[in-house]
């Protein structure tokens, strides 16, 4: 690994592979996919020269159950995907999710439904990955900004993983996938957590089923089905439906811990931008623009977007008096935000794209005007 | 002394789901002797399956198990071989799980030639959702979305998997299990993808709508089809009929295994970084 003050000049892709090998991955498996294609190929570069694994399976199910087969086996194993490899991934997400196996899945949004925009950005998975896999579930999903922000996400979601015992998500879009751009590589301390499983004991309580891989010698018994404390089928509703809020809680009670945003110029501000993932590099310059117009604006960014930061984005709209929410779908993220909101009065201003290409700072800029004229 | 097979069992898991009669007994047990004549390990060992009343059967085995999704058990074994390749690593599929929704990852498995044994019960037949026909129901079939008979023609599973590049490839039936046992074994000694398919039977949902609603009786006519592989050169064409030739129909010790591929590239990996540092 590259000293920590180094400046290195990388697509966000290459961002991801080298976050996930300083975190411990040892494994990946993947399907080719434009736009998260480069982690595969990079994947299959580096982790042959530190000893690990990467295969190419012949679909992105195969490639989902593989990671979670070498996470079973002891190996801290991602995979990456674009939309309709996000698809097809979903059942076995769900076994992930059900068994316990921890891994990580990241998401390069480009244009849907179906085949849609191969080539072009979009950020219209993120419901899918909440809500992707059939029965309940809790889901944690980051979503940063910035190639540092990039960086730490994924070495975190490896962390969260580990630590909760399910799949993480990082999602990012076809423009942070394929920006190269340079930044610093974080230091040890910005890059948090990392550690090999083995240490995870304080994990244990979040297992469900009996914690530990598989060769330790307890003989596990590992099922898709609602299974018992002990691993195996059952059908008692009682059992059952402590198990699922069990998958449920772990992840929801823990999510003051798991959350995590970025606020910019919010202390004194009349209207929020609440945004995620590349559209927040547009909302910086365009609240830069309203700021010296005079105009009271500043930035709120989940970093961790599932589970929602409900009660800071409440306090959030508590303190404003509009709020501009420029993403690229029909409004995901301002439904979240008018879930969240307990005042009617404060007016959600959406600026959506679905057509492929980035949102310009002009149009957020627009819609903090017009948001200014409205309070 | 007869084999005692309570430490390769999980009691506490008793009893099983299947029908009194079925033959998925039978085979696992031969599973668990040619595990044990081979001397594996349990500890070492992981038996992995899809979804089906066949998939149930590491549920009851006393090692690593793993129960996962439909169609989808040799992608997990195949993960789980790659991050331990010293490791023992068998599957066991029903012909549905395998064939039909498992069937690209069979042939891309066979193609990999990796160290994985796959056990397939072909009973010919949905037997977990009720009866419906499989993509190995002989055609004429009578199944629960059939009514009328079966139009579909059926796979060969070994000669699919041989074309698809396994190294080992058998067949054996519900009827003999001391030869179901060797030719188990045979697979789980071989070093690549090893396919031993098992003519079995599901008396409940393909017999009785098919006149062999007695297990016994549906055993006895399977195994009356099987014809060895000397013999089965020897039949022609119009001979053959619903006849089925059983043994190892196919070895190859050439191909490489593929982890031990792996390493190759682990260490060309290795030597290229050497060079450009
Ligand atoms: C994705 C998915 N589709 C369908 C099913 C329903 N299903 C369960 S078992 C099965 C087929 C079982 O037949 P087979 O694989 O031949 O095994 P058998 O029960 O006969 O041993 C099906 C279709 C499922 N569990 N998952």
């Amino acid at each position: 690994m590259s000293q920590s003050n180094d400046r290195v000049f990388w697509p966000g892709n290459e961002i991801i592979v080298e976050a996930a090998l300083r975190a411990g991955c040892t494994f990946f498996g993947g399907y080719p996919i434009t736009p998260s294609s480069e982690i595969a190929a990079h994947m299959a570069l580096r982790l042959p020269q530190i000893g690990g694994t990467f295969i190419q399976m012949e679909d992105e199910i195969a490639a989902m159950g593989a990671v979670i087969g070498a996470s079973l086996a002891g190996a801290k194993s991602l995979t990456a995907t674009s939309g309709p490899g996000l698809s097809l991934k979903q059942e076995n997400i769900g076994f992930a999710m059900m068994a316990e196996v921890p891994c990580v899945i990241v998401d390069a949004q480009r244009g849907g439904p179906s085949t849609g925009l191969p080539t072009a950005p979009a950020q219209s998975d993120i419901m899918q990955a909440r809500w992707g896999t059939h029965g309940d579930h809790s889901v944690i999903a980051l979503t940063p900004t910035y190639p540092r922000e990039l960086y730490i996400e994924t070495i975190r979601a490896f962390h969260l993983a580990e630590l909760y015992r399910t799949p993480v998500y990082v999602m990012l879009d076809e423009i942070m996938a394929h920006t190269t751009e340079s930044f610093r590589i974080p230091s040890a301390d910005e890059c948090g957590i990392i550690k090999p499983r083995s240490e995870y004991t304080e994990a244990r309580v979040n297992s469900w089923r009996p914690f530990n891989d598989y060769f330790q010698g307890q003989h596990l018994h590992i099922t898709g089905l609602s299974h018992t404390a002990e691993g195996f089928p059952t059908t008692n509703p009682a059992i059952v439906h402590k198990s699922i809020l069990h998958l449920v809680n772990k992840i929801v009670n823990a999510q003051p811990q798991i959350e995590r945003n970025a606020e910019y110029l919010l202390d004194d501000a009349d209207i929020a931008v609440i945004t995620f993932g590349s559209p927040g590099r547009a909302a910086r310059e365009a609240v830069l623009a309203a700021r010296a117009n005079g105009i009271k604006v500043g930035i709120f960014r989940p970093i961790t977007y599932w589970p929602f930061p409900v009660q800071t984005v409440r306090d959030l709209v508590d303190r404003v008096k509009a709020v501009v929410v420029p993403e690229l779908n029909l409004g995901m993220l301002a439904l979240q935000v008018e879930k969240s909101a307990m005042r009617p009065e404060v007016r959600i201003h959406p600026v959506n794209e679905t057509g492929g290409i980035a949102i310009e700072p002009e149009r957020i800029l627009a819609a903090i005007e017009e948001a200014q004229r409205g309070i | 002394m007869g084999f005692d097979y309570s430490p390769w069992l999980r009691p506490e898991m008793m009893p099983n789901i299947w029908c009194p009669g079925c033959g998925v007994g039978i085979i696992v047990k031969a599973f668990i002797r040619a595990m044990s004549a081979c001397g594996w390990n349990r500890d070492d060992t992981a038996f992995v399956s899809g979804i089906g009343c066949t998939s149930r059967a590491p549920g009851y085995v006393n090692m690593n198990t793993l129960h996962t999704t439909h169609g989808r058990a040799l992608t997990f074994a195949t993960g789980i071989k790659l991050a331990a390749p010293d490791k023992n690593v068998a599957v066991i599929s029903g012909d549905g799980d395998a064939a039909a929704i498992g069937g690209n990852h069979l042939i891309h498995t066979c193609r990999r030639n990796i160290d994985i044994t796959l056990v397939i019960v072909n009973n010919g037949i949905y037997g977990m959702t009720g009866g419906q026909y499989s993509p190995t129901s002989l055609p004429e079939t009578r199944a629960a979305t059939s009514p009328y008979g079966n139009l579909d023609r059926a796979f060969d599973l070994c000669e699919l998997s041989k074309a698809a590049g396994a190294t080992y490839v058998a067949r054996g039936h519900v009827g003999n299990a001391i030869f179901l046992e060797r030719l188990i074994k045979g697979g789980l000694e071989h070093k690549g993808f090893a396919v031993i398919e098992v003519m079995a039977n599901c008396h409940t949902q393909y017999g009785r709508r098919n006149k062999h609603p007695d297990p016994a009786e549906l055993i006895q006519f399977i195994g009356s089809r099987a014809v060895s592989v000397s013999q089965w050169s020897k039949l022609a064409p119009e001979e053959r009929g619903d006849k089925f030739p059983v043994g190892v129909l196919h070895k190859d010790t050439t191909v490489p295994e593929y982890t031990e591929t792996y390493k190759v590239v682990q260490a060309r990996a290795r030597e290229r970084l050497k060079a450009e540092s």
